[in-house]
């Protein structure tokens, strides 16, 4: 069988972006890597939603409680044993005697976050349409109340903190290479195309063999171990977290990147994740005064409105997202434009 | 039956108030789904913005105060519709909520620049305060806007069924509701069904803010935020193909989660978040089209 084309720039392109990003972010000062970071940690949730969401078609709101688990699943485990006395104080022997590094932590999320929506997506992943995402937005609901009046797990309610900043710009750049690699290597598979598949006609996918139910499943526990291992690398990168910072304002911001960009491409979720968080840590710093040909301020409180209000005429305008939704192919491109 | 004896009528009385204000909240959704296939997660904000006008025409009688209200709410909705849900009729449906989510946001963040202005957030409607009295019937307190929620509610459908199997717009926009395209063909002039549509839902936003506000008379930008999204949930749990089920699924939320709250062991109600979503799960599983929508099986969706 022939290599379809741009098989190349749909993995190079990504890859290739997000290391430039890593690679500006370590030349900027101090108080900007922070937005280079964020950026490039958004690139993995992105990622790891687009993952399920964008090639099986069908919606979910949940994937952000696999981010959660993730996080606090990584946080939790290590803050170094000599604090946890002091600041998780009602939790389980086991968890409060016990700290690992932070790659170990990183993959202990990873699994969590597999094993959790293997579970999950085990009787979910039969419905579709709204019902699919309406029902994994209770497995959110859930997530987010449990990890937040169970203190026998976590810090419940209270900020978890003293967790080592061990996300830096090489850490988050591989995180997000990962995460793209991951999506690549399984859009590009056999399992992958099935499900795509599936997405574009359930009725002709099913009648040729396609096990709907077996590979969305697939799908969810692959989406679901990489938002874990995302949210391991956000914890790591803010240091502290409370459940409110991986809940619903982090699901729609990720959605909306991930549509922003282009529901169905790899391409498009890692653009949309870029831009959208270019795009608000640029409003944030203008509410600061920045200097762009000229200096010119944002009055306060004003970002949320201009990011909002940005997002909605790009979808108003180009509701298929900036890239199309499709592939980054150079030939393929350079072809239709001559 | 330890479970049941703790509901008593008090309980009772409660949860058919929040069932009221949601079954109003689902009927303004199930509309404007019904017509446009749209999932506006904005109309909470519909309902935040006639809040704050009834916040800040405080010093107003309570009538106008009211009347501006439900101005404020559908010029809101109709606007909301010449400018959003337009352009957007042709988008896929994932493209139609998340950009609900983008206006939701919006709205919210302008209502926050609003409200600073005076330095401190959220602001107290108060002109409508007496309404939240207590009643005593039979030994029971049950507080006046109780009544006034299941009596606007009762008639506002009641009406609703009469001009939708009555009068001619309503014919259309059922038509509508059930096949656009072949009712467009047949003569439904798709706009002004929609306007008909987009204008009831925002005339319920306002009736719901003005309810809402009464038990809740402290304005703050996120104000029925949460209670959209349960009723979101309860509509599709009902079934968000008809206009009826989806009423009684968000009925039904609001009935079934003041009953849990009840039920549940003082300790264990902060859990009644997942209590109540594991129910939405079950419930879809068992019925995917919706509890209510019987005799329909779900068809795999064709173009």
């Amino acid at each position: 069988m022939r290599r379809p084309p741009g098989a190349v720039t749909e993995l190079l392109g990504p890859a290739l972006l997000v290391i430039l990003v890593g690679v500006v972010g370590t030349t900027a000062s101090a108080s900007n890597e922070g937005y280079f970071l964020n950026a490039l940690v958004s690139v993995a949730i992105v990622v790891a939603i687009y993952v399920f969401v964008g090639i099986s078609g069908v919606l979910s709101f949940g994937q952000i409680s696999f981010v959660a688990l993730g996080a606090f699943a990584a946080g939790v485990m290590t803050v170094p044993v000599e604090s946890k006395k002091g600041v998780l104080t009602s939790i389980f022997p086991l968890l409060r005697d016990h700290s690992i590094g932070n790659v170990p932590s990183l993959l202990l999320a990873a699994a969590l976050g597999g094993v959790f929506a293997f579970l999950v997506g085990l009787p979910l992943m039969r419905l579709s349409g709204l019902a699919a995402g309406i029902a994994t937005f209770a497995v959110l609901e859930i997530t987010h109340n449990v990890l937040r009046e169970w203190t026998k797990i976590g810090p419940g309610a209270t900020t978890l903190a003293l967790v080592p900043e061990t996300t830096g710009a090489l850490q988050a750049t591989l995180g997000a290479l990962v995460a793209i690699t991951v999506a690549f290597l399984y859009q590009r598979s056999r399992r992958g195309r099935l499900l795509r598949a599936s997405r574009e006609d359930p009725a002709v996918a099913r009648s040729v063999g396609v096990n709907i139910h077996l590979e969305r499943l697939l799908a969810f526990t692959v989406s679901g171990a990489l938002a874990g291992f995302a949210g391991g690398l956000y914890v790591h990168l803010l240091g502290s977290i409370t459940t409110e910072q991986v809940y619903l304002e982090l699901t729609f911001l990720t959605l909306a990147m991930l549509v922003v960009g282009g529901l169905t491409s790899l391409w498009g979720a890692v653009v949309g994740a870029l831009a959208v968080s270019g795009l608000d840590s640029f409003l944030s710093r203008a509410e600061s005064g920045v200097h762009v040909v000229f200096t010119f301020t944002l009055p306060q409180g004003t970002r949320l409105v201009f990011l909002a209000a940005i997002m909605a005429l790009v979808l108003i305008l180009r509701p298929s997202g900036l890239t199309g939704g499709r592939e980054l192919r150079l030939r393929w491109s350079l072809r239709r434009w001559r | 039956m330890t479970i049941l004896a703790s509901i008593d009528l008090q309980t009772l009385g409660d949860a058919f108030g929040q069932g009221a204000i949601y079954a109003l909240m689902a009927v303004g959704i199930g509309l404007v789904f019904g017509v446009l296939r749209l999932v506006n997660f904005a109309y909470g904000q519909l309902i935040m913005a006639g809040a704050y006008t009834l916040a800040y025409t405080s010093g107003w009688p309570v009538a106008a105060s009211i009347v501006s209200c439900f101005a404020v709410v559908v010029a809101l909705s109709l606007a909301m519709d010449r400018l959003v849900f337009r352009p957007l009729r042709s988008s896929s449906p994932a493209v139609m909520l998340v950009t609900t989510f983008a206006i939701a946001f919006l709205l919210q963040a302008v209502a926050l620049i609003i409200d600073l202005r005076d330095g401190q957030l959220g602001q107290v409607a108060s002109s409508i305060a007496p309404l939240n009295q207590a009643v005593s019937v039979g030994g029971v307190d049950v507080r006046k806007v109780t009544f006034v929620a299941v009596g606007v509610a009762v008639g506002a459908l009641i009406t609703l069924a009469l001009v939708l199997t009555r009068t001619t717009i309503g014919l259309h926009t059922r038509a509508a509701a059930s096949d656009f395209r072949t009712a467009r063909l047949l003569g439904v002039r798709a706009n002004r069904v929609i306007a008909f549509a987009v204008v009831v839902s925002g005339l319920l936003a306002g009736a719901v803010a003005v309810l809402l506000t009464v038990q809740n008379p402290f304005v703050q930008p996120d104000f029925a935020l949460e209670d959209t999204i349960i009723v979101l949930v309860g509509v599709v749990v009902g079934g968000i193909d008809r206009l009826w089920t989806a009423t009684l699924g968000g009925f039904a939320i609001g009935f079934v989660s003041v009953i849990v709250n009840a039920a549940l062991p003082t300790d264990k109600t902060v859990f009644l978040p997942s209590v109540v979503y594991a129910l939405v799960i079950v419930v879809l599983l068992l019925r995917p089209a919706g509890l209510f929508a019987w005799g329909r099986r779900a068809a795999v969706e064709r173009v």
